[in-house]
């Protein structure tokens, strides 16, 4: 059997022509993975159909998280559904919860004072950092490396607790208000977040030590799952996955919203588009978000932190798409008002959710060792996926 | 308990959802009221006709004497005999035409089957079904649309074509966000966008199981979200939580349901 390493990343065409062939062949051998399997980083249920080692195609099945989010969202007022967003993707509550609000300021058309934008990045970028930490001490477990999620873990907890003391929680944080926040920054809380970079920039270099050269995870990750940048833009795939095929792409850039077009920070790209750009692409997405937390922090300015909103929202008819760059992508709301107080229709567009998409393609003619990583790299979230 | 309050606030969502442009109220002026005082007015007297600055489109039974505390019980009585009053709508900015050279162009081609509306900044086509097909096509290969944000719908039960079925578009070499919109009937199927974007896939499945819209030519159209066993499609405004909620506990746990 040829080494499926050396085979020719494979192409939208051929896959969507592999769709058509005969699933029965003397070789083939279909085995279920999940949904109860630790490294499907949830309810993933994959049914992988293999030749040997070798993976020739998956299907994904999902659902096993849905709880009706966007139902959920039409019998709530716009302000009750706004916790409900934090539980999407659980690791990254705080970006969900400024695309949610800043979609229903942008249909109220108001707009959250400077003082609340500032305090906005600083805890979305932190959540940024908390979001990818996640991602690479789990991925990393997941082929084999076990210490670096002791060190992600421990150093996540840092942010968590500055979450903890700005708002309450630590996960799902319900931080933000439409129209602004409803907490103002604590006593110190500059200077929690200064000390925090201080501290997280050497252990982010110790995470590089760890893996960057290390020669077990080059041989996991270098040339697995590849997917070019033409493929991930026909699947829609988005974020530090399509920045890694080399498209330099990014919302805070390309449409910015809240206030980042005053802040200086770089896009980084990769080249192969395989499991260790991505990783890298991730690293250094870490130290930008470091940068931006740095320049927002010196320039919180004084000033209310909520808009002028009424108690009872009634936004307007209208529809309305507001899309971030969260953790994972692009995530995007898109909410039709018909004047009452609830939502008459709030659809998620979820990172995730689209970007799994892509699994299929990316775990053709790999190993199925290989398919744990590529799940990995994804930085899928079930919650997001299932909704 | 959230659906009885929404059936009365829910202004009957039959026709597109348009607000009467006679008053373009700016946001300036939203966000001047004083926001404690429309609360209050809105809670103690939700049979009153519009607050003196929302008064568009005023019921029968808005007496110049309308601040005068007289006759309480008489008033709800007037207003049911009016039908229904418009609930006070907050009026905002109304879409208006957009305009730019790639709407001149299909305007030309399209006539009245494609109208161009901009509203909150944002681009949209309202498409006659017949000429999806087309006008994605077009977008796509003439016009760099190439990613497929996303393709959703919405469901307004009352109108004739009870379906709004949305594609949202993002170019990369324009950096430019544009939707699609088009209405279409119930039972009545759209072609598959998947040959043109890959990514339809799954977002066709979705809309399939959550409003039962079929898309021909999708691959492998099924069920995404939900069992294959699934009954209904949740998204639609006449499916019932707690309907399906008292008939599992039923078949399941033989007794009724708390709910």
């Amino acid at each position: 059997m040829t080494d499926p390493r050396t085979l020719a990343p494979p192409s939208l065409e051929t896959h969507v022509a592999a769709h058509d062939e005969t699933f029965l062949d003397s070789n083939e051998l279909v085995i279920n993975m999940g949904p109860q399997h630790p490294a499907t980083h949830g309810v993933l249920r994959v049914i992988l159909r293999l030749d040997g080692e070798k993976v020739l195609g998956l299907e994904c099945v999902i659902g096993y998280l849905h709880r009706g989010v966007e139902k959920i969202a039409e019998n709530r007022t716009y302000t009750m559904f706004n916790p409900y967003v934090d539980r999407m993707d659980y690791v990254a509550a705080v970006s969900n919860g400024l695309g949610y609000c800043e979609a229903v300021e942008k249909l109220l058309s108001v707009e959250a004072p400077p003082r609340a934008q500032y305090i906005r990045v600083i805890l979305t970028e932190l959540n940024r950092i908390a979001s990818h930490q996640l991602w690479l001490g789990t991925h990393a477990l997941d082929i084999g490396a076990i210490t670096p999620l002791f060190y992600t873990f421990r150093d996540r907890e840092e942010i968590l607790k500055i979450f903890e003391k700005y708002c309450g929680a630590r996960l799902t944080t319900h931080a933000f208000r439409i129209g602004g926040l409803q907490y103002e920054a604590y006593d110190g809380f500059e200077a929690d977040v200064k000390n925090f970079v201080k501290f997280v920039k050497p252990k982010i270099d110790e995470y590089e030590e760890l893996l960057t050269t290390n020669r077990i995870w080059l041989e996991r990750t270098k040339g697995v799952g590849v997917i070019s940048g033409k493929d991930c833009i026909a699947l829609g795939v988005t974020g530090p996955v399509l920045r890694a095929s080399g498209v330099k792409w990014d919302l805070r850039k390309a449409q910015p919203y809240a206030n980042y077009k005053n802040f200086n920070f770089e896009i980084p790209t990769g080249e192969n588009g395989d499991t260790y750009d991505r990783y890298i692409v991730r690293m250094i997405e870490m130290r930008q978000a470091l940068r931006i937390i740095e320049q927002a922090v010196e320039g919180i300015p004084e000033g209310p932190i909520m808009a002028k909103v009424p108690k009872v929202m009634k936004p307007p008819v209208g529809e309305i798409y507001h899309s971030i760059e969260a953790p994972k992508g692009e995530l995007g709301y898109f909410i039709v008002s018909d004047g009452s107080t609830q939502p008459y229709r709030v659809r998620v567009r979820p990172p995730s959710f689209v970007n799994l998409q892509a699994l299929d393609l990316m775990c053709r003619g790999q190993l199925v060792a290989d398919v744990i990583a590529v799940i990995g790299t994804l930085d899928i979230v079930l919650g997001e996926v299932d909704r | 308990m959230p659906d009885e309050t929404k059936s009365q606030s829910t202004p009957p969502p039959d026709g597109e959802p348009k607000p009467t442009a006679d008053q373009p109220e700016t946001p300036d002026g939203v966000k001047s009221t004083p926001s404690g005082s429309v609360q209050s007015e809105t809670k103690t007297t939700p049979n009153k006709p519009s607050p003196p600055s929302e008064t568009e489109g005023p019921p029968k039974a808005a007496a110049p004497g309308a601040p005068k505390p007289a006759a309480p019980a008489a008033k709800p009585a007037a207003t049911a005999a009016a039908g229904h009053p418009a609930p006070p709508k907050p009026t905002g900015p109304a879409p208006t035409p957009w305009d730019s050279p790639l709407v001149a162009k299909y305007k030309r081609q399209y006539g009245s089957g494609i109208t161009a509306l901009t509203h909150l900044g944002q681009n949209y086509f309202e498409v006659d079904r017949s000429l999806i097909p087309e006008i994605l096509q077009l977008l796509r290969n003439d016009e760099q649309f190439d990613y497929c944000v996303d393709i959703t719908a919405v469901h307004y039960p009352k109108r004739e074509k009870p379906f709004d079925v949305v594609w949202i578009l993002y170019s990369f070499a324009r950096n430019e966000r544009i939707r699609v919109k088009t209405q279409i009937a119930d039972g009545e199927a759209l072609g598959s966008s998947v040959p043109l974007w890959a990514t339809a896939n799954w977002l066709e499945r979705e809309v399939y199981d959550m409003f039962g819209i079929k898309f021909d030519g999708h691959p492998d159209l099924k069920r995404i979200l939900l069992p294959e066993g699934w009954k209904g499609h949740p998204l639609r405004k006449d499916y019932h939580i707690l309907q399906q909620d008292n008939e599992w506990v039923q078949i399941n746990l033989g007794i009724e349901s708390g709910q």
